[in-house]
């Protein structure tokens, strides 16, 4: 039998009705079995096209093969060589999307389950506790700001070649959207303090509560040494909807509602202090990763029903697909073509039910999906406690405003060097959320990546 | 980062303390209207409060509290040369003050812990060379705060307690009308303090056609323009305290939406409190 028959090895996963009572990750991990029969699916293409569908360019197959030979420390030697996180690209990235959409086996069949893969080698290493060697120390400051995936990237890889890296963190726990909005259930909060843990243990220094922008200025960094500053302070204030009623008790930003949960340990009240609004009827409106993420957090905070209300239908939902069928199989239910026009609250306030309006589709818009057309006379109410909006955001604002040389384009983000992602002040960089708007971990991963590259060539040599 | 405590005073036993923090990050940048958020321990919660002094030359920053929920509770157990776990600022935008010279006069208006953040804008107008009047209230004398601090700086201090046990009989509207109504020089009114009083400030103001500023205490969770928890309407628009505040035009704040908006979690808050208490065994 040809390997390429071979089904791909499901990922275990906690049953769904024990799940939704718990915070616990949702996906298990694979066995040493599970991985072996994976790794004996990759091809080992002499030309991956799977690598070039990797932002931070990870060598997949050889990785890959060292799975098959036994030698779990060299495989993760590969995974770090060129990704600073593995632990959390194996969780979070879209797949599907990036690697396992050019793995040359999805074309007749499957393709390999690279993201599963690189999790089980990265949970192997951090619960040995494998260090990578560390490397001599060279007298060069480098100052990143922030401490999300582009920064701790930029931080890995200068760290790597001996850089002292000192990050800025303006929360009280560094890892930033790792930390405050991606769920413990889909990312442990222990995965994130190991792979920084990893970082301290190439020296890198970490201060939290100091603000990039008020804090920390790129004057007071330049004058204390640093040669440069990646610039990594990622998304910031909310979009609304922009309707009536949306500042009642009871409507949230995604972010809040997240940042509450997974930064307060919401879920954890009283024991921890951070309370968070617990809905009975809950609807979330977007239907992206942050959706879904909002949406699961709410079934567990006990929530009787979840709605997502998408003015598209199920073929445009943005997020990534097996995070849309875990939050189906945990009895989130999808409220397809329907926007909302307004809120309603009793006379303390207190959101009691949104006005929603039917859509249809039309034409394909800019973003290539077919774009939703109101159907005239088509309003409705629906009940609801708790409404979750999650549309995006905005840049974050402080750091941005409290810098006025740097370039922004229309939108309020920083302009940078495609090739180097410097910005318009000589030896700052920027990437991440606060260049792209609103992306995922692994393409801030890559921003981070490519300006460390550019530093490492001009302080490094 | 941890921040420690150097000096704790009692200013009303059991009820409000000032706090002086060796915080020379923080103080170097900080300026009048500024806020920090703070967390006292592991399970805390993140909290903002108003600066009411800084000490560039020694590295401080001070502040005052009101003992009122759980956390206040909690940094109300620590002493001197302990830590607050996390400290960071400073944050919002500073308070817009312009160099008039003594002719121009500004009424600063306290009440309750509010005369302590009021106290800091006092004294950036009063260093930029303005006339300052203070004008702070309390229920009685023994509850009066800052009335020293501000004397050493402010032109004038006008006192109003409920008691009449000092200054005027009545609240501080009541010195502030007087004075309105005597003295056509007063070119800018600031009011920091409980929602009703700033609502009613920024009532009367607005006959007078004085701009008003009033500093909003709206609930925060990050506290540097991420989650959206302290959006207000002003002028009809959304804002957000933490980065377009925490100072706003007094005379287009929704103050009933904001004082809706502040009582979000009071269920849980005294569930917090309740919680606490039991696991102190003070029962």
């Amino acid at each position: 039998m040809s390997v390429e028959k071979l089904a791909r090895t499901p990922m275990p996963c906690q049953e769904p009705d024990e799940r939704v009572k718990n915070f616990s990750e949702v996906a298990l991990g694979y066995t040493d079995e599970m991985a072996q029969a994976e790794a004996s699916r990759c091809l080992q293409c002499k030309n991956p096209t799977c690598r070039k569908g990797c932002p931070v360019e990870v060598r997949i197959p050889e990785f890959i093969a060292e799975i098959k030979n036994g030698n779990l420390d060299k495989a993760y030697e590969i995974l770090k060589s060129t990704n600073s996180l593995p632990a959390v690209c194996g969780r979070v990235c879209p797949q599907e999307k990036q690697c396992e959409a050019k793995c040359i086996l999805g074309v007749k069949s499957e393709p390999v389950a690279i993201g599963r893969l690189e999790r089980y080698v990265a949970d192997k290493a951090l619960a040995n506790q494998t260090k990578t060697a560390k490397p001599q120390a060279k007298d060069v400051k480098i100052a990143c700001i922030g401490s999300g995936p582009a920064s701790l990237t930029c931080a890995g890889y200068l760290a790597n070649l001996g850089a002292k890296v000192t990050v800025f963190e303006g929360l009280h726990e560094p890892g930033g959207v790792l930390v405050y909005g991606i769920p413990e259930f889909r990312l442990p909060k222990s995965i994130v303090h190991k792979e920084i843990e990893g970082l301290k243990d190439l020296d890198v220094d970490i201060k939290t509560s100091f603000v990039g922008g008020t804090t920390v200025t790129l004057d007071s960094l330049f004058a204390e040494g640093y040669k440069a500053v990646f610039v990594g302070v990622g998304a910031g204030l909310p979009l609304f909807l922009n309707v009536p009623g949306e500042n009642l008790i009871g409507v949230y930003s995604a972010n809040e509602y997240l940042t509450r949960a997974n930064l307060g340990r919401a879920y954890d009240f009283p024991n921890y202090d951070t309370p968070s609004y617990s809905g009975k009827k809950v609807t979330v409106f977007g239907a992206g990763n942050v959706a879904m993420d909002a949406a699961r957090t709410a079934k567990r905070m006990g929530a009787e029903t979840v709605h997502i209300v998408y003015r598209r239908s199920r073929n445009e939902m943005p997020a990534r697909l097996e995070e849309i069928e875990h939050a189906f199989e945990e009895g989130v239910q999808l409220f397809e073509l329907s926007a909302p026009l307004s809120f309603k609250g009793d006379d303390q306030g207190k959101l009691v039910s949104v006005t929603l309006q039917k859509m249809e589709l039309g034409e394909p818009d800019a973003s290539g999906r077919r774009s939703p057309i109101p159907v005239p006379n088509s309003e409705f109410e629906m009940e609801t406690d708790l409404a979750i909006v999650a549309l995006g955001t905005r840049p974050n604002p402080l750091f941005i405003r409290n810098t006025p040389a740097l370039e922004l384009n229309k939108k309020g983000y920083i302009v940078v060097n495609e090739e180097t992602n410097e910005t318009s002040i000589p030896n700052v960089f920027a990437g991440g959320d606060i260049v792209t708007g609103s992306a995922t971990v692994i393409l801030a991963m890559g921003a981070g990546r490519k300006a460390a590259m550019t530093i490492a060539d001009r302080f490094l040599k | 980062m941890a921040v420690k405590i150097l000096k704790k005073e009692s200013l009303i036993p059991g009820r409000t303390s000032r706090l002086v923090l060796d915080a020379p990050h923080i103080a170097n940048t900080a300026k009048p209207g500024h806020f920090i958020m703070l967390r006292i321990n592991e399970t805390g919660e993140r909290f903002p409060l108003t600066i009411a002094d800084t000490d560039k030359e020694h590295g401080t920053i001070t502040i005052v509290y009101l003992v009122m929920g759980k956390s206040t509770t909690l940094l109300e157990t620590l002493k001197e040369g302990d830590e607050i776990l996390d400290v960071a600022g400073p944050l919002g935008r500073p308070t817009h003050i312009v160099e008039g010279g003594k002719g121009h006069k500004v009424i600063c208006v306290g009440g309750g812990t509010g005369v302590a953040a009021m106290h800091h804008i006092a004294k950036g107008h009063s260093q930029a060379g303005n006339y300052v009047i203070a004008v702070i209230g309390a229920r009685s004398k023994d509850l009066l705060l800052y009335y020293d601090e501000l004397s050493k700086f402010c032109d004038e201090v006008l006192v109003a307690t409920n008691d009449g046990s000092m200054g005027v009989k009545g609240m501080v509207t009541d010195p502030l009308i007087e004075r309105l109504n005597t003295d056509k020089d007063i070119k800018e009114v600031i009011a920091i303090g409980p929602v009703p009083m700033m609502e009613a400030i920024a009532k009367l103001t607005k006959d007078y056609n004085i701009p008003t500023t009033v500093s909003l205490n709206s609930l925060m969770v990050d506290g540097m323009g991420m989650c959206g928890a302290c959006r207000v309407t002003v002028n009809g628009e959304t804002k957000f305290t933490c980065v377009d505040g925490p100072e706003f035009n007094g005379h287009q704040v929704d103050f009933n939406e904001l004082k809706t908006r502040l009582s979000s979690f009071r269920d849980k808050e005294a569930e917090s409190v309740e919680h606490y208490k039991c696991q102190c065994g003070a029962h």
